[in-house]
């Protein structure tokens, strides 16, 4: 079913390149030429990383502020995160700013290209140039072939793209380099000049290509490394102003590699570590701000008593063990939790208000979140709650009773899907608060326990016999 | 004045008392939690747990009319129907008190610590059961005693949610009521015993036990005369409602009044009406009238008996065992079971107990048992015959059966404390009677009352032991007033116990030396108890752990293999296990099970234990004929862990053969001899279960094989499998799963056997040769 998918999509590309290479003359409409490109594509774990500098030229008469980045619409579907940064200053000052970058959709666009624009932070005057440099993360491009493996084969990947930057402009020279975890590449598409030295494939350099030239390749090579997929991930952030924050993090973690096939021998992988389920994992680190306590690791049928915490200064790892190992396909579900000091993520604001600063993403290293939920649940009684991202993501309010509530707790509840390591930058809750909230539990408590006494002290004076004897 | 200062303060300090051994009881109980984790324990507590989230989430309607068709399968079971509901209902009650509080403990939680509450509750029910008998002091020491008695531990520590967590309250509970409605003749104390025998019914089958002990006290009470209202009042609303509150049970329903268990109840209802006639009658004749009465009675009643006994031995006749189930006949008859039931013997709890395990359950109890059981006859009311009569039967039934020795438990620790409450009252009494100082100041600050100085001391002490003596002469107080009156205006019992006390009097020396002896047995009792709770009992059996050099190893593969079941499999699968595992099964890995620990169908079990003793090819057409998918087999031969399925087989074995007799025991014996090595006979080397278990083990250790539970090298060595495959074997190779491989494939092979099973045999061979010994 997902060769299939596969070979579909191969004959999507062919397609696409006839006819973009026919539409391109239509597109072509644009001041800015690239000069220079350069692409390294990562291929190492199962997050794509691709690394692009343009050198862009304005050759029109107008000055430009905007560079549109295209994608074909397959990649476009998986692009998790992109960032952009223009280079300044040359060879020892060189510094990055990076610049904002939204997507677009152009009413044209040939064969549903997708687009991304980038806004330049002084417009590109005529005749002047400069370098800019993406960064964007793709899951889900690695495409197990052959689907299903048994425990002792390796994993073999197809990886799809296009020897050819996919570009709105004109591209002078350009070159692609795309490294794969090991040197064993079973084959690779040859656009000449095409090159393969140990872990690393070259394509390129290639000269004068109109916008839209596209030339699809594919490389089919072994990638052992763990995917880890988190299907599902909800964290919980819950601030206690008595000094603890505590977080639960409930994830449903999946292999998302070759499928596992028929049988698995636990005398194989145990005798036979390194040519027995080699793309299987057990071990997973995650990464916990410093100073954590009372961390556990369970899953609703008790605790997974494999589980190690090393902490100090300046960081906590917490490396897990899932109960048993995950081989192609195989699911497993865990909780873990934490508590943290408070004084290290809630700060107060200039304003009077209060607010969190905590990482968004996954902790742990190396995984793709397929749908993220970040619920911050803040103390009863606190109003007007907000969240501040650096990337878009959907909020909504929601209220929460815990531990003898009365009108509730506000939770701030942040969604994202298709979440890679990238994401993990904090974000911020806003909102306001009032310390004597914090007594209102106690004090309902107290109060409980004293009519509680005055009660069975008017009962037991009193005689409520009907016949004095 | 003086005296209600020290009535008030007396108050206060047993409330705290009280107190403290609910903490006692509860905190005993955590050691299970402290020294593993917040998990529900064992086998049958799974069970429970997952009607509880069931009740939980879906409510109480959806849950009397739950058909559970994961289990079963393809029977299924109607779980309403044939569940005792207390245990569930009370922690679903627990639960939904807390969340509405907006307490978020999950079901879990409350499921775990239900059962160290319940001790609690059971602590203090036994405080008032005895003091109904013998007075506070006993009360409390009996309470004491019980918030740490091993037996009872063994079965309610923290995670160990199983009905007698709650049923042992329960019945402490109903008996005390019982005897304060037997004190008071009170007709509220009446009701509210109903209720708790309703409660007690929800909650366990060994209710039965409180409608043959009740009645039999009551009988008791009428053969030695002791018949009066109050009897007559303690009984028989107990007995009405209490049996129209049973039947309402979906479990009992008619049960309650067709089955042998509940006849005595009622043979004795009529008895006690009878005697209440004959009473009344007596009361308005004149005696000569009485005699001619009485003649007439019986008669009238002999012939009225007879019929009643006719009609119930026809009754009986007509059922096949007789009206009397399985587990209530090996009872009477404690070789029963062995002989006629293979699945009730093939449990070790009901098997009958060890000396030994008398004294690991009980401790000194034992020994302060008959003092206590003395004591209770000085003097002997109503509610002393009663315990009598309790810890006679209970010794009985707990030697029947050793899960039964929790019945005991309660009985013997109210008997001991009522001894060492009676014991600590002589010893300090003739060491204050001959302290020549304490006694004169005594004689000096209470010398306004009485004509004898020494008597007035011990007026004292009796007070200061809030000794019941005359509230029990007495027992119609209304309130709490009149008590005090008693205390204070000694009756005229009271000072022939006065006189019987002043008898009592030791030497000083043994005082000393009996009390330090006695606290000394005290603290040998505690120093068990503590030892039992946090060693003997509080390990979930879930998982286990051991104890090395390099620190302690946790063996989790139970739980390894359910969660790899539940995530990894389809979730329509069936899984097909001995059904040890069932309700394991059916709660963590939500699988549907063929079998479980429920065993209401033995024709089923036989049917799975006839696959597990049949050779591969005949065992995959019965799974595959129950639509099973994957077998789930345990094996300890790895890591030595003794309870696996080649230890439990005999029983596969025997119980499968019970129902389909082409199983034949001795096939898989030689000469009388259960083994597994070359000795074994062929039947046993070729059965499903040992291919299961030892396939492939022999990597492990280099071709020797060596099983550590058995402490011998196994009999077939290469095992070569064809209708079932590996698909997951745990960290320690506690738990192996199979699956059944589909039938196309037997076909295929049928039509090119000779090609495939050559090619695939050399394959075997060649990976056996070519990863020797991967272990060193």
């Amino acid at each position: 079913m997902e060769a299939a998918s596969a070979k579909h999509g191969v004959y999507i590309l062919l397609f696409s390149l006839v006819t973009l290479s026919r539409l391109s003359h239509l597109a072509a409409s644009s001041d800015l030429q690239i000069v220079d490109a350069e692409r390294r594509i990562d291929v190492i774990s199962h997050i794509v990383r691709v690394y692009l500098t343009l050198k862009v030229e304005n050759t029109g008469k107008s000055s430009a502020s905007e560079v549109l980045l295209a994608f074909s619409p397959e990649q476009a579907k998986h692009i998790s995160i992109l960032q952009a940064a223009v280079v300044v200053g040359k060879k020892r000052k060189k510094s990055y700013l990076s610049l904002k970058v939204n997507p677009t959709d152009l009413p044209d666009s040939p064969n549903g290209t997708k687009y991304y624009t980038a806004y330049l932070l002084n417009p590109l005057k005529t005749g002047e140039s400069v370098t800019i440099e993406v960064m964007y993360a793709l899951t889900h491009s690695l495409q197990p072939f052959p689907v299903e493996i048994s425990q002792s084969e390796p994993q073999l990947v197809y990886y799809h793209d296009s020897a050819l930057i996919l570009s709105h402009y004109y591209i002078k020279r350009q070159k692609t380099m795309i490294r794969t975890p090991s040197s064993k590449v079973e084959s690779f598409t040859r656009v000449e000049p095409a090159d393969r030295k140990g872990a690393e494939l070259k394509y390129g350099p290639y000269e004068d290509r109109s916008p839209y030239s596209y030339s699809p390749v594919i490389i089919h090579f072994e990638n052992n490394n763990p995917f880890a997929v988190v299907e599902e991930l909800v964290r919980e952030v819950e601030i206690s102003h008595w000094g603890n924050l505590q977080i639960t993090e409930h994830y449903k973690l999946a292999h998302g590699g070759a499928r596992h096939k028929g049988v698995f021998s636990r005398v194989e992988y145990q005798g036979r570590p390194s040519g027995s389920g080699a793309s299987s994992f057990k071990h997973l680190l995650a990464k916990l701000p410093p100073r954590v306590h009372s961390v556990y690791y369970r899953d609703n049928i008790g605790n997974i008593s494999s589980s190690h915490l090393r902490s100090d200064f300046k960081k906590s790892e917490l490396e897990i063990e899932p109960r048993y190992p995950l081989f192609g396909g195989w699911k497993a579900t865990f909780t873990i939790g934490y508590g943290l000091p408070l004084q290290d993520f809630l700060f107060e604001s200039d304003d009077g208000r209060r607010y969190l600063n905590f990482s968004f993403g996954c902790p742990i290293t190396e995984t793709v979140v397929d749908s993220l939920t970040v619920k911050v649940v803040l103390p009863e009684g606190s109003k007007n709650p907000s969240a501040l991202l650096s990337f878009h993501a959907e909020q909504n309010l929601e209220t929460s009773y815990s531990y003898l509530d009365v009108v509730g707790r506000p939770v701030v509840v942040l969604k994202k899907k298709n979440v890679v390591p990238d994401h993990n930058i904090p974000f911020q809750v806003y909102y306001e608060f009032h310390p004597l909230f914090m007594l209102a539990e106690p004090l309902m408590l107290t109060s409980v326990f004293f009519l509680l006494f005055v009660t069975s002290l008017a009962y037991l004076h009193m005689d409520i016999s009907i016949r004095k004897s | 004045m003086v005296s209600t200062l020290r009535y008030a303060f007396g108050n206060v300090l047993c409330f705290f008392i009280l107190l403290l051994i609910g903490v006692l009881a509860f905190s005993i109980r955590l050691f299970s939690v402290i020294k593993y984790e917040s998990v529900i324990h064992e086998f049958d507590p799974y069970f429970n747990y997952r009607v509880t989230q069931f009740l939980t989430k879906n409510g109480i309607y959806d849950f009397w009319n739950w058909f559970d068709d994961r289990t079963w399968y393809p029977l299924g079971r109607v779980i309403g129907g044939t569940v005792y509901p207390g245990l569930t209902l009370t922690a679903g009650t627990l639960w939904w008190i807390l969340n509405s509080l907006n307490i978020p403990l999950s079901v879990e939680t409350v499921c775990v610590f239900t059962a160290p509450v319940f001790s609690a509750f059971a602590a203090w029910a036994t405080y008032f059961l005895t003091k109904e008998v013998k007075g506070t002091g006993a009360g409390l020491a009996a309470a004491a005693l019980l918030a740490m008695v091993p037996s009872y531990i063994s079965r309610s520590v923290a995670g160990s949610y199983d009905n007698e967590a709650v049923a042992i309250f329960a019945l402490i509970f109903t008996f005390y009521l019982y005897v304060k409605t037997l004190n008071t003749g009170s007709l509220f104390y009446a009701t509210l015993n109903a209720i708790a025998y309703f409660y007690m019914v929800c909650s366990w089958g060994g209710y039965t036990f409180i409608i043959n002990l009740i009645p039999m006290h009551a009988l008791l009470c009428i053969v030695t005369g002791r018949y009066s209202s109050r009897l007559y009042i303690a009984y028989c609303p107990l007995v009405v409602l209490g049996t129209l509150l049973a039947a309402l049970v979906p479990v009992v329903g008619f049960n309650a009044v067709l089955t042998s268990e509940h006849f005595a109840s009622f043979l004795v209802f009529i008895i006690i009406h009878v005697v209440a006639l004959a009473y009344y009658i007596k009361g308005i004749l004149s005696p000569k009238m009485f005699k001619v009465a009485v003649t007439f009675v019986v008669s009238v009643g002999l012939v009225v008996c007879c019929a009643v006994v006719a009609v119930l031995v026809a009754l009986v006749a007509s059922s096949p065992t007789k009206g009397w189930s399985g587990r209530s006949l090996s009872l009477l008859d404690p070789t029963y079971a062995s002989k006629y039931i293979p699945i009730i013997a093939s449990v070790s709890e009901h098997q009958p107990p060890t000396w030994p395990s008398y004294f690991m359950d009980i401790n000194v109890l034992a020994f302060l048992v008959p003092a206590g059981i003395v004591a209770c006859f000085l003097p002997l009311s109503d509610a002393s015959s009663f315990v009598i009569l309790y810890i006679v039967t209970s010794v009985y039934f707990s030697g029947v059966m050793v899960r039964l020795m929790l019945v005991l438990a309660p009985a013997a620790c109210i008997m001991s404390g009522i001894a060492l409450s009676e014991a600590f009252g002589v010893f300090t009494r003739s060491i204050i009677l001959q302290l020549p100082g304490v006694s004169e100041s005594q004689q000096i600050s209470a010398g306004d009352a009485g004509s004898e100085p020494s008597a007035d001391v011990i007026e004292n002490v009796l007070k200061t032991d809030k000794d019941d003596e005359p509230v029990k002469e007495r027992p119609s107080r209304k309130n709490k007033r009149k008590e005090k009156e008693n205390m204070e205006r000694p009756s005229k019992p009271s000072i022939k116990s006065r006189t019987e006390k002043r008898l009592l009097v030791l030497p000083l020396e043994t005082s000393i030396i009996a009390l330090f002896l006695l606290v000394l047995l005290g603290a040998f009792y505690v120093i068990h108890c503590v030892w039992a709770a946090a060693e003997a009992y509080s390990a979930p059996s879930i998982v286990l752990t051991s104890h090395t050099q390099d620190g302690l190893h946790v063996f989790d593969d139970f739980r390894e293999a359910y969660a790899w079941l539940s995530h990894n499999t389809d979730v329509d699968d069936k899984v097909a296990s001995w059904w040890d595992y069932g309700y394991q099964t059916t709660a963590m890995a939500n699988r549907t099970v063929i079998v479980d620990n429920n065993t209401w169908n033995n024709t089923h079990i036989a049917t799975v234990g006839t696959a597990m003793s049949s050779p591969e090819k005949a065992a995959w057409e019965i799974f595959n004929s129950l639509d099973v998918k994957y077998v789930l087999v345990v094996f300890g031969g790895l890591v030595g862990y003794p309870s696996d399925d080649i230890n439990k087989f005999l029983w596969m074995v025997r119980i499968g053969g019970g129902v389909f007799p082409h199983i034949k025991e001795p096939d898989y014996l030689r000469d009388g001899q259960y083994r597994i090595d070359s000795e074994a006979t062929p039947t046993m080397l070729n059965c499903l279960m040992y291919k299961l278990s030892y396939y492939r083990f022999v990597e492990t250790d280099g071709g020797k094989a060596f099983d550590r539970v058995r402490r011998t090298e196994i009999g077939k060595k290469y095992i070569k499998l064809t209708h079932f495959e590996e698909v997951f074997t745990t960290h320690h190779w506690m738990v192996r799963i199979y699956k059944l491989k589909p039938p196309r494939n037997r076909i295929r092979s049928k039509t090119k056997k000779s090609k495939s099973k050559s090619s695939s045999s050399a394959n075997r061979d060649r990976s056996v040769k070519r990863k020797k010994n991967p272990w060193h």
